[in-house]
Parts: structure tokens; sequence; C-alpha cells
């Protein structure tokens, strides 16, 4: 869908960190977590490009009139990092920006008696709760949350107004355990027993680390990336990433928009610690 | 009034209105199809093909700059067997004039792909890239000297009868020494402008913002350098010439032809709006009607210096 949308709320939710709810067509309500959205924060040309942000909630909302029809929204999280985001951040109730929704895979939820063990860093949170929601009812849940300091730890009341254990780390120790996410997931996925799936979005440094811890503990991870992408839709080849059977003979380069943005970490290639693809 | 004309023609090909994709903005057309209605526009030139699938550069692949933005893609597409078979049945759905942008590493190998395209029905026209400036081969060492642009399009208009259109390079000291030769060599169309090369600096890091370090230009910043290059070019050749550059509107679309082009592609704004392209021809139309003007060619090189 390609449309005009008016924003509700545009909220600070941490220091550099807010959620913008934004008005949307029925439709959304299609979307699936792990889909994106690319938002234009102002028409003209500066800046030129959309700007891809994951799916962090859609519902619906009344009016505080009487008798007004419901109207359906759609959440961004999204951490303030440059001109684009900036300008988002200035946007108020009222202010009306252009918006194509949903675009991208999301992640597939797989059979419910499954533990699922979400793990996300900074903003990467974003898609971690529309799929706790959608995961909750249905099968047992765990969040990891990490962040440098306590203030890039997110969305920890929402997840436990879901029901949902929540697990934190920070860099710092200033909440939660001292030390990387990743080092408290595994504690988890060591356990006997269960069988688990995990769903990642963070900085490429932790997607990294999870995507060799489940392939040690042989549990399927999925994970959410992010790219630099100019159009959304498949068209610029600009946001591709490298796949599993990619070397410099045989190039083998998946489009983050349109198989992604949720790959299957077997999916790509892991062992590239320098030239990495993905902007963290 | 009635309904004003916009119908042009580009040697042959009848393009319904003056506005089409310029490729490698607009993937093979199905990409776009959720976005805009296809049959509202003049026609589609497809992401540039050769004639075995290619990888592309390395990433980081694009990078926005001030009023525009530079790639290096490095001319990533899926081959021409691929398109024939996986691409070609979407684009019979669809009436509109489907050009298709190619590109080899020979002489030999334009050659080829131009006699495999003359062979699909699907296709209206073919639009020989002599001018990317992102790949050592594929285009800016044929675009760059009048003698080598000279051997691939003669070699390209021996292998095809449809109609031919070569897509300049603006990274040349004479752009209508560039066009002449093209012109001589038996092209029925020229385009320009391809991108302008130029690059960005990660200023933290000391590094290129492009994997490739160098990438092409595109967007609104390049339209003064793209309508002095059309208006030298229509000036100095008979060829009907498209403009291209950093069109993002109807205004910007009616100056290339006021310049000189019989038609346009809008690129990069694809990227801004999917539907960018209708939204320019709807525009377009209003425009004519609003002054009066009954055809959109009385436009056409109607500067007044």
């Amino acid at each position: 869908m390609h449309f005009k949308s008016v924003v509700v709320s545009n909220l600070e939710i941490s220091p550099g960190y807010r959620r913008i709810r934004l008005t949307a067509p029925r439709g959304i309500m299609e979307a699936k977590p792990g889909q994106f959205v690319m938002v234009k924060v102002r028409d003209g040309v500066d800046p030129l490009l959309r700007r891809p942000f994951c799916i962090y909630d859609v519902g619906t909302f009344s009016l505080e009139y009487p008798d007004t029809p419901r109207r359906y929204y759609l959440e961004i999280l999204y951490k303030v990092v440059g001109k684009g985001t900036l300008i988002l951040s200035y946007l108020h109730e009222r202010d009306s920006i252009d918006i194509l929704a949903p675009l991208g895979n999301g992640f597939t939820i797989g059979e419910p008696e499954e533990e699922k063990l979400l793990v996300g860093g900074g903003f990467g949170l974003a898609p971690l709760y529309f799929l706790a929601r959608r995961l909750v009812n249905a099968s047992p849940v765990k969040v990891f949350i990490g962040g440098r300091r306590k203030e890039d730890v997110l969305c920890v009341t929402e997840f436990e107004q879901l029901g949902i254990d929540t697990y934190v780390a920070t860099d710092d120790g200033t909440l939660g355990a001292r030390g990387l996410v990743t080092e408290v997931l595994e504690e988890h996925l060591s356990l006997e027993g269960k069988r688990r799936a995990v769903f990642a979005c963070g900085p490429e440094p932790m997607l990294r680390a999870v995507a060799r811890m489940c392939a040690k503990y042989g549990i399927r991870c999925q994970v959410s990336l992010e790219a630099t992408m100019a159009c959304g839709l498949g068209a610029c080849l600009g946001c591709v990433v490298k796949g599993a059977s990619h070397d410099e003979k045989a190039p083998d380069y998946r489009c983050v928009c349109k198989e992604g943005p949720v790959f299957d970490t077997t999916e790509l290639l892991w062992d590239d610690e320098a030239g990495s693809e993905v902007r963290p | 009034m009635r309904k004003p004309d916009l119908s042009v023609n580009l040697a042959g090909i009848t393009l319904r209105n003056p506005v089409m994709t310029a490729s490698g903005t607009f993937g093979y057309g199905e990409e776009f199809s959720e976005y805009l209605d296809l049959e509202k526009i003049g026609a589609i030139i497809t992401k540039g093909l050769s004639l075995r699938p290619r990888a592309g550069n390395p990433m980081p692949r694009i990078v926005e700059t001030p009023g525009g933005m530079l790639n290096a893609i490095g001319l990533q597409n899926v081959g021409i067997d691929a398109f024939i078979e996986k691409k070609v049945p979407f684009l019979r759905t669809i009436s509109t004039p489907v050009i298709v942008n190619f590109f080899g590493n020979t002489v030999e190998e334009y050659a080829d792909l131009a006699a495999r395209l003359d062979a699909v029905p699907e296709v209206a026209g073919v639009e020989v890239n002599i001018s990317c400036p992102n790949v050592k081969h594929g285009g800016i060492v044929f675009g760059t000297d009048p003698k080598a642009a000279s051997s691939v399009v003669g070699a390209v208009r021996r292998a095809t009868t449809k109609p031919l259109i070569v897509k300049l390079s603006p990274n040349v000291t004479d752009i209508v020494e560039m066009a002449q030769a093209c012109a001589e060599a038996g092209a029925d169309v020229l385009s320009l402008i391809n991108t302008i090369t130029g690059m960005a600096i990660d200023l933290k890091s000391r590094r290129p913002a492009l994997a490739n370090v160098t990438g092409g230009l595109s967007g609104p910043a390049v339209k003064p350098v793209a309508l002095r290059m059309v208006w030298q070019v229509s000036r100095a050749v008979k060829l009907p010439v498209i403009g291209i550059g950093g069109i993002t509107t109807a205004t910007d679309a009616l100056e290339f032809l006021v310049a000189g082009a019989t038609a346009v592609q809008v690129g990069t704004a694809n990227f801004m709006a999917p539907d960018a392209s209708q939204r320019i021809a709807e525009d377009m139309e209003r425009y004519l009607r609003e002054n009066g003007i009954a055809d959109v060619k009385e436009l056409i090189g109607s500067l007044r210096v």
C-alpha cells in the first residue's frame, strides 16, 4: 500500500529513542511481524529518499469523540541517527507523511509448542515487540534485551505487560546483567529439554554472535536485517547482503528488501568480520 | 478544451505520453505494478541486461548526497535467459511499450544481445547502454570514445531491426561529438544523460561511502547538467532525444521538452515515490490543458534563446 498518513503521536520513550503512531488504511492489519515500511519524512528533495523502518505494532484506536469510527494505526520505534530520523522526531500530531507498507517478508512463526527466544539490541527491539504480541498467546516466550547503557534498553515494560519473562544486559551494568545480551541468551539455549526457536534483531556483531550460538546448539534462528536502501521494492538493488554460498568467483547476493529483511541465519554468510554488509 | 494530445513517436514506437521509466530504477516493471497504473505511462525501460547474470558490486552500493544519490550497483541483473523466461511473461500483459536496456563486455556481446532481443516480439525497442560508470567493461569504455561508440552502435544496428536508442554518458568533454558518432553509426534515438561520476567520503572513518569508491550521481542535483547536454545535442543532431536527469515533477519534464527532448525518462524519482512517472504524466496533461496547448509536440525544442 502507498498512503498518506497522519501523525497521531510521536513520543520520546528513552533519551534519543522515539515511538511514532501513524494512521494507516485497514490493510495494515494484514502486516506480519518483521515486515517494514518506507517513510518519506517530508515532501520535496531533501532528504531525497525514503527511510526504512520495521513495524513496531499495528492496531486500532478511537478518537475521543462519541460515534467516531475506529481507526487503524501503525507504530515505528526509531532512534535519531541522522537527518531523516531527526526530521521524523520533529513531527507533531496531525502532520502528514507518505508511507509504503507493508514491505518484505516477516518472521516464520514455527510450531506453537516451541519455546520462542527473542533477542534484541537497541532499536532492534522494534520488530520483536510486534512478534511477541503474536506469539504470546500460543507459545512460551522469553525476551532478551541488550544495550550499551540503561537508556538503550527499550520496551521492558511493554514486554512485561504481555506477561513475558524479560532478561536485560547492559555493557556498563547500569541495568540488568553486566555484559552482552548474548551471554544471557546462551544460558537459556544450553538448558536441557525444550525445542526452541530464536528470533533476533539488532547490531550486526550481536546478530553474528546469535547466529553462531544457534548453529552450535542446533536451534533455528531468524534475523531481521537493516540496510541502506533506495526503493524498498527490489528495484534499486542497493541493499544486498552476502548469501551463504557467496565467494569472489560466484557471488551470492540477497536483496534485503525483497528477499528479507528476515532471513534464516543459515541463508547468510556470517564469517566476514570486517567488510560488514549490515549497518548496525 | 479537448483532451490535449500527449503522444509522441520515437523511431516508430508510439508513446501515449512522453514519460518513460529509466533503466535501473524500475526493475522489470512488475515490482512497481502494485503502486501505479503501468497503462498510464509512455514506456518502460527495463534494468540493464547482459548475456549472463551479473552479481554486481560489493556493499555499500548507494549513498544519499545533497539533492541526489550515488550508486555503484555494478549492473546486477538476471541475464537475458532469465529475462525472457521469467520477466517477459508479465510484460506481455501490458500494452505499454517495453524497451530493453542492455550492455556487453565486447562489441560481439553487444551484437549477440541485440540479435537475441530482436527475436522477442514483446520488446518494442532497445536501449544500448554505453555509459555505465561503475564497471570496467559494460559501457563506459565505449561511451567515452567516439570511435569505440561508433563500432558498438554499428554492430548493434546490423543485429537488430528494432528501434535503436543509444544512452549517452555525460562523463565526456564533448557530448555533441559522441552524439554525432552514434547518429552516424545508425542510432535512431539518443537518450541522455546517464549518471555523472562522483564520490562521497565518510570523514570519521576516512573511507569512501561506496565500496566501489566512485559511483554515479543521479537525482535533482544533475538536472542542470542534463538540460544543458540535451539542449546541445538536440540542436546538433537530427535524431529524437530522450531527456534524463533529475526529473521529479512535470515542470522538470516539460523543461526538457522545451530544451529539445521528444520524451523523458524518470529515474531516481521512482525511488522517492513509486508512482512518480504516472503522476508526472498526469500533471503534464494538466499543464497543457491549463495553458491551452493542444499538442505536447508544440513544446519540443521551443526554447526562446
